[in-house]
């Protein structure tokens, strides 16, 4: 079943909408929340893995579209730089998902951006600059 | 037999030498036995890289017309130290922007300072320069702003006054709530995590624990060219405790090491943002040791299980100057992921890579195997257990 990650933008006034309640029931689609940051009018932040038949992802997506819901691809949040990472290891046990992935016998480290859920822990934790926040 | 170094380069000029890595010897000696090892291997080749802060360079950009004697220089805003000759500066590592908030935003991101300037320099990039002076009649201009790169200078010395640190602390926060940003990283309460920094069984100092052959002069891989040992790094403590193997159980030995900037690469010289701490410079060591005996094949063969590392709070017990340790750990224990500290399972992250520590060695062996790198017997070695030499904490005396 096809399946992809989205960042989710939601306007204040959006807020109360069941956004998710509408893409379970109205798009036949299985909806796994890997985080979100809602507050009361606030702009909200949502990472969501969509998965169901791709003309129901289309759907959804046209519908959240319809929301004035910023839709982006997750893959496109966060980057590694393997030119810039120099293997120290430091970010692996902040890494939640295990998308950040350390080969104990070469010690070298990969990042895998199908596991990532977007959560920006690394960002601090790395010294050089090698996981970027592209916008 | 023992050999001398001299027999060593004999070897390396007919192309005959046998050289290994510091992790390749461990199964040699473990085969054969530490004599046998000692007569069919002639150099080990060993390596770090990780953030030094006790880094910095010496410049000296050639004299404009009219002359300057600089007297407050900046280098992409990066304050520099101008207090030697008239256009001689030294910039160091950890300085800052003039104008960087630091830490008032806590906790501050440090995203640019004197390590990146360096590695600007070394990646062959322009830098911006400033200077002013208060004009004299021999060097009468008063400000200067021009872009510079490094193969332009007329020198560009590497200067670290201590790297190599032989051994390091495993740095744990043991607050109940608040997020540490240190030196070590970023540490969780509670003892959420524990960072370590050495390369163990790859490093320097930790495969010639006593000093018997790393000495004044003794020549190495630094940043990616040739350089050598100057001196024993500050705070260098050869009478830290040892285990039986002579391996210190916490942080000992250190190297000051000099080597030419302009012949570097930034793949092993990289400017390192420490949030909430601050900029650092992360280098490659390297420091070939030449098997002159059977004594030198058995400090050699260390392994990671044969080193241990203390851990140590970094929330109170650091800060303060409170020396303690909560445990000691092998770096085979810190290298597999997790430790235990009182019976809980806690994951655990290097800030030196050992992968790139593996990569020098093997850059420094190729340069020995290719004849591109000689050995150099040291003009005199570093203080060992026997000099008594302590790392002393600050005499205060207050002044009222």
């Amino acid at each position: 079943m096809p399946k992809t990650k989205l960042v989710l933008t939601v306007p204040p006034d959006m807020v109360k909408e069941p956004l998710t309640w509408r893409l379970i029931k109205d798009h036949d689609l299985m909806v796994n929340i890997l985080r979100a940051s809602i507050s009361p009018d606030e702009a909200g932040h949502m990472v969501v893995e969509l998965s169901g038949e791709r003309d129901a992802i289309e759907g959804g997506q046209r519908y959240l579209a319809s929301c004035n819901v910023k839709v982006e691809s997750l893959e496109k949040d966060v980057a590694w730089s393997e030119e810039r990472c120099t293997h120290c290891t430091a970010c692996i046990s902040v890494c939640p998902s295990g998308a950040l992935i350390l080969d104990r016998d070469t010690m070298l480290v990969t990042f895998d951006s199908e596991k990532c859920i977007g959560c920006e822990l690394c960002i601090p934790v790395c010294a050089y600059r090698a996981m970027e926040i592209r916008v | 037999m023992p050999k001398t170094i001299k027999e060593i380069n004999e070897k390396i000029r007919a192309g005959k030498a046998v050289v290994v890595d510091a992790e390749e010897i461990i199964d040699i000696v473990e085969e054969k036995g530490t004599a046998k090892a000692a007569e069919e291997v002639d150099v080990v080749t060993t390596g770090t890289f990780g953030p030094m802060c006790s880094s910095g360079a010496f410049l000296n950009l050639g004299h404009s017309r009219p002359k300057c004697k600089y007297s407050k220089a900046w280098l992409n805003g990066v304050n520099v130290h101008a207090g030697l000759a008239a256009v001689d500066i030294y910039i160091g590592a950890t300085e800052l922007p003039q104008d960087d908030p630091a830490n008032s935003v806590f906790p501050g991101r440090f995203s640019y300072g004197g390590a990146h300037v360096i590695e600007d320099l070394v990646a062959g990039r322009d830098v911006e320069l400033r200077a002013i002076s208060y004009g004299t009649d021999c060097y009468p201009r008063k400000e200067i702003r021009s872009w510079v790169k490094l193969q332009d200078l007329n020198e560009a010395v590497l200067t670290n006054p201590r790297n190599g640190y032989q051994n390091y602390n495993v740095a744990v926060n043991r607050d109940k709530d608040r997020v540490i940003y240190t030196y070590m990283g970023v540490l969780q309460p509670k003892c959420k995590n524990a960072n370590y920094c050495s390369a163990g069984q790859l490093s320097p100092l930790l495969n010639d624990p006593l000093y018997k052959t790393i000495g004044i002069g003794t020549r190495i891989f630094l940043g990616g060219a040739q350089g050598y040992v100057y001196w024993q790094g500050t705070q260098h403590n050869p009478s830290a405790k040892r285990l039986e193997n002579g391996v210190p159980a916490s942080p000992a030995g250190t190297l000051a090491v000099v080597g030419d900037l302009k012949q570097m690469d930034a793949r092993y010289l990289r400017g390192a943002s420490l949030v909430g701490y601050g900029v650092s410079l992360a280098i490659g060591l390297g420091v070939p040791i030449p098997i002159l005996n059977e004594e030198i094949a058995r400090y050699v063969s260390v392994r990671d299980e044969d080193i241990v590392a203390q851990i140590v709070d970094y929330s109170s017990d650091y800060p303060n100057g409170v020396s303690g340790s909560l445990g000691q750990v092998t770096y085979k224990e810190l290298k597999s992921g997790f430790i235990q500290i009182d019976g809980k399972k806690v994951p655990t992250a290097g800030l030196s890579s050992y992968a790139r520590a593996k990569e020098i060695a093997g850059q420094l062996k190729e340069w020995i195997q290719t004849k591109r790198f000689y050995l150099s017997e040291p003009a005199g070695l570093l203080p060992g257990v026997e000099s008594g030499l302590t790392c002393k904490p600050f005499s205060e005396r207050p002044i009222s």
